[in-house]
Order: C-alpha cells, then structure tokens, then sequence
C-alpha cells in the first residue's frame, strides 16, 4: 500500500532538489560585484520614503476571508452543476439549503457593516 | 410510606439545621416537631396495620446503591413486629422530647442548631431500626453517635462538655471497632450484609471455626456475636464500656432523654434481639451477655446511691436498667428484654425530662444537696417524677413492675452458665434501684428546703410545654404494662421476629402460668423482688428524711467501700491512667520516631515539597509563546510515531 | 428518481433535530441582526427555545440504531445521550452566562448564535458515521470555539489566546485530516463501519495504517487537552471571558468523548493494541502533569484548566481498557465531570460582578461567613472533582479504576489513584479557603434567582448522583449497549 505514495516521495524530492539546486546554482554562477547603488533600497529609482514592511488595514483580510468564501461558493458550483442530472431534486434541494445559509451569512455580514470600507 | 417515615425528620432537619436563621426560631421547632409528628403518625398507623389487621411483615430493598464484588449494598427495609414496636416508641419519646425543648432550651442561642441535631437524630435512628442490613444497621449505628457526640458537647463552650463527647466518642470507637469486626466475620462467612440471607445460613456459619490463636479454633458464631456484641456494649453503655454515659450528661437534658436513655443507648438491645438467631447458636457468647450485663445492673446501681447530681443519679440508674435489658438478652428471653426497652423508654425519659424541669426551675443547679422540699413549687413534676420513679422500682401495676419482674423470673428460669450470679444481680439490683430512686425524690422534693434565698423566690413550676410531655409521658409509664404485657410477652407478637430455640424458651415456661395482668401482680406478692423494692424505698425513707444524719455515719463507718463508690470503681483512673496515658506515650514514641521523622519528613513532607518543586519547575513550560507550544505538539506527535516504530 | 427522494426524505426526518437546529439557528441570527440592545434578551429565549425544541426532536427520533445520508449519518442510543446531555449542558450555559454578560456589555446575539453552531458541531460528530463526517463537526465545533474565546473583542488577552487556540488547533486540525487521509489512502475507505469490516488483527502490522493512526491519535489528544497536547488549555481556560470558559470546559468534552468513541473504538476497533499504549502514556502524562501543576496554580480557572488535563486523563484511562465496561465508565466519567466543571465556573460567575472577575483562589476566601449555602456547593464541586465519597466524582473515578483492574492494568490505577491523591491538595485548597480564611471582602453575593436555583441544582445533583448512581449507570449502560 505505501508503495502507492512512492511517486509522491520522488516528487517531493525532485521538486525540493530542484528548488535547491537553483538557487545553489545561482549562488555560485552568479557574478557579485556589490556597490552602494546596488546595496540600497529603492523604490522606482527613489530612496524609499518608509519601511517596506506597512500594516495593513485589518479590514482587508475581512474582504479577503469573505472573498474566498463566496469563491468558494462559486467552486462548489460547477461540479454541481456538471452532476445535475445524477443527483436529481434532492441535489437540487441541497443546493438550495446550502444557498440560503450561504445567503444568511451574506445578510449578516451586510448588516453588520463588514462591507464598508469606512 | 416507610420511606416517609425516616425521610420526614431528615427533611426537617435539613429544613432546620441550613435555613434556620432563615425561617426562625419558631420556623424551626414547627418544621421539626411537625416532621417528627408525621413520622410517629405514620409508624403508629404502621404497627396497627401489623400488630392489629395483620398485615405481613415487609422486607425490600428500596435501593441499591453499590454493587461490588458480589456484595450488594442496599438501603432496605425490613418492618416487621420488633422493627414496628421501636419505631413507635422512638417517634413518640422524640416528638416529647421535641416539645419539651421548646420550654428547655427557650433561651438557647442554638436554639435552631438543636432542633436539627434530634430531628437528625430521629432520622438516624429510623434508619437503624428499620435497617434490613448489616451497612445500613451499621450507618445509622454511627449516625446516631455521631449526634449523640455533637449533643454532648452541644454547648461547646464548656471544657467539661468537650471532655465528656471526646470520651463518649473514643470509647466508642473500642465498641465499633468490635462491632465491624463481627460483621466483617459475617460477611467474610456469608457473602452478604442481608440479614435474611446470613439468618438462612446461619446453621453453616455455626459449623466454621477461627483459629485466633495458633492452633486454637474458636466456633466463629461465638466469635462474631462476641464482636457483635461488643458493638453494643460500647452503644448501650455496658461494663466496662460505660464510662462515657455518666459524662454525657453535659449535654442538655431533652438529649439525655432522647438519647441517653430512651432511644440511642437501647440500640446496642436492639440489636441484639435483632440478631437473635445468631446468639441462639452460641451459648458461650450468651453467658457472656448474661455476666456482662448483670455485672452493669447491680454495680452501676451502686453508684446511684452515692451521686449527687440529680441528672447522674438518672443516668446511673439508666446505666443499671440497661444492665437488665443485656440480662434478659442473655438468657433468651429477647422479648422481655425489648418489653423492658419500651417501658423503660417511657419512664426514663420521663425522669429525665422531670429532672429538666427540676433544674429548669433551680436556675439550672443541679445538685441534690441544694435541692429539697420542691413538692410544693413544683407538683406536676413531682406528681410525674414520683409516676416514674415507681415505675422504676417495679411498684405493682405500673409498667415497670410488669416488665422487671417478667425479666427476674425468666433469669430464675434460666439453666445458663451464670445464671446463678446474675439471679443474685438482678435480684439484689432491685432494692438498690427502689434505694437510690427514693433518695432522689426525697432529697429533690421532700425534706428541708436547702436551696438558697434567691432560688426559692424565683421557683415556679415549668410551662406548659415542659409539663404536657411529662403528663404524656406519665400515662403509658403506668398504663401500658397492663396492656402489652400478656401479648409481647407471652403471646407470640414476636414470632418471626426474634428467633428463640425451643430448649432456651424460658418466656414459654413463664407463659404457661400466665392467666392476665392481675393474676400476673398477685403472683408478684409470692417472689421476692417486690418486698426488696418495698424494704429499698423503706430504707430511703429512713436514711433521708427521718434521720438525715445517719447516711454520713454510714459512710465513715465504710469508708473505703464509699471511696471505691466514689471514684465509680477506678474505671476512670483506670482509662486515664493507664489505658490514655500508656496509648499517648505509645503515640509519642511512634509520633516522634515513625511521623515526625519517617512520615512526615520524607513522606508527607517530602512528597509535597517534591510536588510543589516539580509543579513550579513544569510551569515555566507553559510559557506563554505560541511556538513554545506548537514545538510541544510536534515533539508528542514525533513520541507517538516513535512509540509506534518500539512496539510493533 | 423517486426511490431516492424518499431515502432523502427519510434522511432528513432521521437528521430532523440537526435541521431543526441548524434553521432555527439561522432564525436567531436573522432575529438578532433586526433587533435592538434593549430587545437583546429576546436572542437569549430563543436560543433557548431552539434548544427545547431541539431535545424534544431528539426524544421523538425513533430509537435503536438507524443510518442515513449513505453512511454518513448514524443514530444510535450513544448519539442521542450526547446530544440530550449537550443540549442540557449547552441551555445551563446559557442561564448561568447571561448575567454576566448583561453586566460587562457583553450580551450580544453572536455568543449565543456561535454557542448553538458549536452544539450543532457536537451534534454532527455524535451522529457521525464518516471520517468525513466528523471532520466536518470538528470543525464546526472548533471555528466556533475560536470565535467565542475571542467574543470580547477589548480584551487584549482574550484575543491573544484566541489567537493561540486557533493556531494551535489548526496544527492539530491539519495533522488529523492528515491522519484521516493516510487512513483513507491504506483502505480506501472513510465509513467508520466499513473500516471496521476492511481493518481486522491484521491493521497492527501495517506501517501506513499505524502511521494514520498516530496522526489521528495526535489530533483526538489535542481536542482533549491531553498532555503533551495540552499547552492551549490553561491559557486559554484562562484568557477567555469566564462564560466562555464554561462553556469551553463543558459541552466539547461529550463531542470529544463521541470523536474518540466513533473513531477509535468503533471504527479503528480492531486496532486497539496499538492505540491503548499511545492512549496509556497520555493518560498517564495528562494525570500526572495536571495534577501537579495544578497544585502551584493561584488562579482558580487556571487550575481547573490543569484539572481538566487531569480528569481527562482519567476519561482516557477508561477509555483505553477497549471493553464494554471501560467505555461506559469512561463516558460516566464525563458526563459526571461536565457537571462538576458546569458547577465550579458557575461558581466564579457568582462571584464575579463588574470590574471584578473572583477568578482567584483567594477570592473564594471566607465564602462560608459571606454565603453558607454557595459554599456548601462549591464544597460539593470541588470534592465531587477531587473523588471523594459520597459524591459522584467517587463513583466515577471507581468504575474507571474498576475498568482498568478488570484487564489487568493494575499498575495503571495505582498510578492514577496516587495523583487522586495529589489533586486532592489542590481541590481542599479552595474548601479551605473558604472555610477557614477570613473573608477578603464583604460585597453580596449577586446573581438572579433563576442562577442560584440551576446553580443549587447542580451542586445537588453531584450529591445525589452519587448517592444515588444507579439510574446514570444505567442511563450509560443503555446508550453503549
């Protein structure tokens, strides 16, 4: 049975080889020949004006966690969608619970605001 | 319906003792008195059911509360004659006692807390009684001790009281400790704590043996009821385990009513004639009884004469009546025994609660010597004392006589080893019990008024819930010999019940010659226990009250006899002396050698410091970082996977 | 077409307490979203309306074992008994939490709205007949854990152990899914019955499947706490709002049980050479290391997040002797310790008013002058944990050692009846200080009527379930027939 996870384990170590041997190699035959210019930051031929590391306004990851929701969502649907025929009205039915719930959701975040950005 | 005959008192009890600042003082004796007067409702309707329609004795387990190794333990219920006969007499003692306290205990800021412990008390009682197994005998055997020791040091203020429920408590535990050996001997025999089943085995018992000694079997009948009956010398207060009694009389007076003398102190009888079937198979434990307990009647009836205090007097007297009940227990007659239980609940507690009411009214003095000519101040409890006090010594017709003199005849019948020794007891315990009881009521209320100005302005007699207990309690002292006579002693009611083998039966004998109450007093005029009890009170009456000089030149005339009287036979010293100052030192050695150093400073100690070390040590690794945690995960799920890669 | 109609019809009458539940939760969400603080309390009857109607469904579902949704689904006598006693436990939580909340600002419609989608989780994994299926309600259960312990949003350590907890359990979620997928990728299967049909003696020489087993066994310890597992439990028992943690301590423990239950013994049954070794040195690390460090504890909820480790110790330790007796005591331990857990954190909500959490020991200093009655109950609570006799703690911890004595692991109840003994200290620590201290402070005792009846009721109920066992004994024994 654990032979099945075989060419998982090739793939694992190609793909960690790979990466490390690119840039080992890169590293090696790479020409370095440091000056100032090349030393400091820069931003589009600027001194950067602040620290590259910003915050973030934390409502982005409440835009981000609701887009992947409803991505999600949409996900769900084609396979759904392409098995219509094999599942029949219960499928359908299912799909219609689980849209409303999905819609009580939408409602509630709406309500509460989490949508408007000020 | 029996459930709600022990469940009552509890229920008020708890009612009493958790909410009593929130219900009050009358709250409290109303919910308690009210709880003890369903009980007593209830079990009269009980004993009427079986003594009167006929009803069949029941036997069931209500519940089941553990089962483990094959040993059920259970609460249960086996109500049949004797269990109806106690139930009656505790619920009617303690609904008096309940209203007596409303007047006795009037000024007592543990007014509620007291209400609670007897309501407690009669509970625990209950359980004993109806009890259809050795757990649940032995739960309330040590339910009852333990309010009997919360009552003796009620007023735990007093030195003397804490004294007294320390030495009732610890002789006590000698009693106990007999007593779970015997039904750790019935268990290990039988398999069971269910009294049905050990009595059908009983004959397979009666055939092991136990080599206490090496090479010395002891038949394990003799052996556990022995032990058995241990445990009720330590409960019902027998020599030399008596000690603690005399000192109880700390607690208040309703207690030594209740307790002391009707109810807690006559379990150890009950128990006895409960276990009858057993104590028929073995005529060496028997005799045992039978000395044991005529030793206590006569003895302890002694030291009646020579005390002061009107409530030692009582409990001395208590101390050689109960001497009579382990009498009548030995020789087989259990139902004169348990009909000596009944009367004298009724005329004891009676004394006692009059002795109340005397110390009441003496702004609670109570020594005799202060006492004297109160008849007057005080007539219905003279009239009841006197009620009690004849029944006491036997008077004809009333209940005690019926009950004393059955119990004299059937040890005059008995062919047992020391029969002979415990007929002189018994017989000569009558006139010292007629000696001391009159010299109590002639020192308490006839003769020269002793008591000093201020007392005698303030005498008065008791309120009314003082005196109609007592006045209650007076009518079934006289009456209910004559009633109860002929049917539990000779007319089978305890068939069933107690187990009597054919040769033992000397209440049959008895019975044969048995025409009614009246042919029973005539006949009384033939023996000699009835002039004794005449030639007694004579006695009082001369020594007392007509030349009150001559008991002090009686006692120079003995007077070492008086101070071995005195010093109640050296138990005391004995125990403090000896048996407590030998076991401290013995304590101390092992204390400083074995706990201080071994136990306490590498066990007990040393184990805590080594768990509070190692518990302060682990907490530094709950530090608080998330990947400190996380590491933690990883590195149990790598341990698991490498338990994994050891084991298989 | 019509055939599967009614098989989907019947699945969902099977399922109706969940449905029911799950709509009428959305209901309370909808309800909420439209109404104002002052109406707040509205939220709170229906929540409890929804749990009502949720135990009555449950007592209507046709009894014995039925299955539904192709497997996914199962019903059965131990299903019901978790989602009966998680429902109670979840409508307790509910009384006990809403005056506190009331008096913090803190009664808001989500801690409710996230307390029922958290029942809902039990309720999935009760009836879970599915890896699939049980992973789905771990998750339920667990998304709405995080959410809770981090409900007061202003409390920066509220959120710092939220923020651990999710961590964490991610982690744990992450290893167990995995240990579910090396289990399916071994046998193909994700039916727990047909697990048990396709595992046989054979399963302890395969390394795949002893690997998805140590994954798994990784993943049910980190929901229980169990030591090495069990770093979140004291900061979070700690850092979240006290109803929270009540919460927390009470209700998931059944699910867990029911993960444990479903997972290992019916469906990795035959596999149980392996898993009572790993399951033994838990056990073992978690009574040990819970009852010790308890002892140095001066903040009661963290000790009891150290009992916790410890008791759970103990419902491993029944659970691992893989009998019919070993899982009903260790399902009787739980349901007993969830009582007393309910109790004791209900205890501190008493205690607590606004500004003043009484989350330490010395807060329950001289309880006994200021509250003789509370004391008394908390007395039950704390020597109920600790084991003593006559309360249903004893009991439990009895049939457990009883369990481990009947398959010879003898050494196993030496070792768990010595910590007993340490947990011991910790337990009389709080009965002392309440007793014997002085009072720290006078303040009257709060709490609506309604509380202090639950909260009577429950300290009695330890009593009397000790006293009386029997009827639990069988209630457990019925469910795990």
């Amino acid at each position: 049975m654990l032979a099945n996870y075989l060419p998982v384990l090739i793939f694992l170590l190609v793909a960690g080889g790979f990466g490390g041997l690119l840039i080992v190699l890169g590293f090696v035959l790479g020409p370095r020949k440091p000056d100032s210019e090349k030393l400091s930051p820069y931003e589009c031929g600027f001194e950067a004006f602040e620290d590259s590391r910003i915050k973030f306004d934390v409502r982005y990851y409440l835009v981000a966690i609701l887009f992947i929701l409803f991505d999600l969502e949409i996900a769900f649907l084609f396979p759904w969608a392409v098995s219509l025929h094999a599942i029949g009205r219960p499928g359908i039915l299912s799909m219609v619970v689980f849209l409303t719930i999905l819609l009580v959701g939408f409602i509630y975040e709406w309500k509460k605001g989490a949508l408007e950005w000020d | 319906m029996y459930i709600a005959v022990v469940l009552a008192p509890l229920i008020a009890s708890i009612l009493a003792g958790l909410l009593g600042r929130v219900i009050g003082r009358v709250g409290a004796h109303s919910v308690t008195i009210l709880g003890v007067a369903v009980s007593f409702v209830l079990s009269a309707l009980i004993f009427k059911g079986q003594a009167f329609d006929g009803q069949p004795p029941f036997n069931g387990a209500v519940y089941t509360w553990l089962v483990s190794d094959g040993i059920t333990m259970q609460i249960g219920f086996l109500i049949d004659h004797l269990t109806t006969l106690m139930m009656v007499v505790v619920t009617f003692v303690s609904l008096m006692v309940h209203i007596y306290t409303i007047g006795y205990m009037h000024d007592d800021p543990g007014y509620q807390r007291f209400f609670a412990y007897i309501s407690l008390f009669t509970f625990a009682m209950l359980m004993l009684v109806m009890s259809n197994n050795f757990l649940q005998l032995f739960f309330g055997w040590e339910a009852v001790g333990l309010v009997s020791y919360l009552l003796i040091g009620f007023w735990y203020t007093r030195p003397t009281a804490i004294f007294a429920n320390m030495k009732a408590f610890l002789v006590n535990r000698v009693g106990d400790f007999g007593f779970v050996l015997g039904i750790a001997g019935i268990v290990y025999l039988t398999g069971s704590l269910d009294y049905q089943t050990v009595f059908g085995m009983k004959q397979a018992m009666a055939q092991h043996s136990f080599a206490l000694f090496e090479g010395q079997p002891f038949n394990a009948m003799t052996v556990i009821c022995i032990c058995l009956f241990i445990g009720a010398m330590g409960k019902s207060a027998q020599v030399p385990l008596h000690v603690w009694l005399p000192d109880s009389m700390e607690g208040p007076t309703p207690i030594s009513a209740l307790i002391h003398a009707a109810t807690m102190v006559t379990a150890g009888i009950f128990m006895v004639a409960r276990m009858s079937p057993l104590f028929e198979l073995s005529d060496t434990a028997r005799s045992f009884v039978l000395i044991i307990g005529a030793t206590t009647a006569l003895f302890m009836g002694f030291l009646g004469i020579v005390n002061n205090d009107i409530k030692r007097v009582v409990a001395y007297s208590t101390l050689s009546q109960l001497g009579y009940m382990t009498v009548a227990l030995g020789v087989s007659a259990y139902g004169a025994g348990i009909f000596h239980l009944m009367t004298h609940a009724f005329f004891k507690a009676l004394l006692f609660l009059a002795a109340g009411s005397v110390i009441m009214a003496m702004h609670h003095e109570q020594d005799m010597r202060q006492m004297g000519g109160l008849r007057k101040y005080l007539p219905i409890t003279y009239a009841t004392s006197l009620i009690g006090s004849l029944a006491l010594i036997g008077f004809p017709g009333f209940s005690g006589f019926f009950s004393k003199d059955a119990l004299i005849e059937a040890v005059g019948e008995s062919h047992l080893n020391g029969a002979g020794y415990a007929y002189f007891c018994v017989l000569a315990g009558v006139f010292v019990t007629a000696l001391y009881s009159f010299r109590m009521i002639f020192m308490t209320f006839h003769g020269p008024e002793r008591m000093d100005q201020h007392t005698r302005e303030h005498l008065h007699e008791s309120p009314w819930v003082v005196t109609v207990p007592l006045i209650l309690l007076a009518i079934p002292s006289v009456l209910i010999g004559w009633v109860t006579v002929g049917p539990l002693l000779f007319g089978g009611y305890f068939d069933g019940a107690i187990v009597v083998a054919p040769e033992h039966d000397v209440l049959k004998e008895m019975g044969a010659n048995f025409e009614g109450p009246v042919q029973f007093i005539l006949e009384a005029f033939r023996a000699p226990a009835l002039y004794l009890a005449a030639a007694g009170v004579l006695s009082a009456y001369v020594l007392y009250l007509v030349k009150p000089e001559m008991p002090a030149k009686i006692r120079a005339r003995v007077e070492p006899l008086y101070r071995v009287l005195d010093n109640k036979y050296g138990f005391d010293w004995f125990n403090e002396h000896v048996i407590a100052a030998g076991s401290r030192s013995l304590g101390k050695l092992f204390w400083t050698i074995g706990d201080e150093t071994l136990i306490d400073g590498a066990l007990v100690n040393g184990s805590a410091r080594a768990v509070e070390w190692t518990s302060a040590l682990v907490r530094h690794v709950q530090s608080g970082y998330l990947y400190h945690y996380a590491f933690a995960m990883i590195m149990g799920l790598a341990a698991l996977l490498a338990y994994l890669l050891f084991h298989t | 077409m019509t055939a599967v109609s009614t098989s989907y019809l019947h699945d969902l009458t099977l399922s109706l307490p969940e449905v029911f539940l799950l709509g009428a939760t959305l209901v309370v969400l909808f309800v909420d979203l439209f109404i104002s603080q002052a109406h707040r309390q509205l939220t709170y009857l229906l929540s409890l309306l929804t749990l009502v109607g949720t135990v009555v469904l449950l007592v209507a579902v046709p009894e014995g074992r039925h299955v539904g949704f192709a497997g996914m689904y199962v019903t059965d006598g131990f299903a019901r008994l978790i989602k009966l006693m998680t429902a109670g436990t979840v409508a307790a939580a509910f009384l006990y939490s809403r005056d506190y909340l009331i008096k913090r600002g803190l009664f808001k419609g989500e801690y409710f709205v996230l307390a029922l989608f958290a029942t809902l989780g039990i309720f999935v994994m009760a009836s879970a007949g599915n890896l699939l299926t049980m992973y789905l309600g771990i998750e339920l259960l667990a998304l709405s854990q995080y959410a809770l312990v981090a409900f007061d949003r202003d409390s920066p350590i509220a959120a710092e152990s939220a923020m651990k907890y999710f961590v964490l359990g991610a982690i744990a979620s992450g290893v167990l899914l995995y240990g579910i997928s090396i289990i399916y990728g071994v046998t193909g299967t994700f039916d727990l019955s047909m697990l048990a049909q396709r595992l046989d003696a054979h399963a302890l020489t395969q390394v795949g499947l002893l690997f998805g087993l140590a994954f798994v066994m990784a993943g049910v310890a980190f929901k229980f706490g169990a030591v090495p597992f069990h770093m979140w439990i004291p900061d979070v028992y700690h850092g979240a709002p006290t109803p929270v943690t009540l919460f927390l301590g009470a209700a998931p423990k059944l699910a867990y049980f029911a993960l444990s239950f479903r997972v290992l013994a019916e469906g990795l049954g035959s596999m149980a050479g392996a898993w009572q070794g790993m399951l033994m040195v838990l056990a073992v690390l978690s009574i040990a290391v819970g009852n010790v460090v308890a002892v140095s504890q001066t903040n009661l909820k963290r000790m009891l997040a150290y009992s916790t480790i410890s008791n759970v110790g103990f419902i491993l330790l029944g659970f691992l002797t893989a009998t019919p007796f070993g899982y009903r005591a260790a399902l009787l331990y739980t349901i007993t310790y969830v009582l007393m857990a309910l109790g004791s954190f209900a205890m501190i909500i008493l205690l607590s008013r606004k500004g003043f959490e009484a989350d330490r020991i010395d807060d329950f200093k001289g309880l006994a002058q200021r509250s003789p009655w509370f004391a008394w109950m908390m007395l039950f609570f704390m020597v109920g944990t600790a084991g003593v006799p006559p309360f249903a703690g004893f009991f439990a911890k009895l049939y457990v050692i009883q369990a481990l004595v009947e398959v010879g692991f003898t050494w196993l109840a030496v070792v768990a009846v010595l910590f007993s003994v340490v947990g011991a200290f910790y337990y009389l620590r709080v009965v002392k200080a309440m007793f014997f201290d002085a009072p720290a402070d006078d303040a009257p005792i709060g709490g609506a009527f309604s509380f202090k009846v639950l909260l009577s009721l429950n300290g009695l109920a330890v009593l009397a379930l000790g006293l009386f066992n029997t009827p639990l004994v069988e209630l457990v024994a019925k469910a795990l027939r």
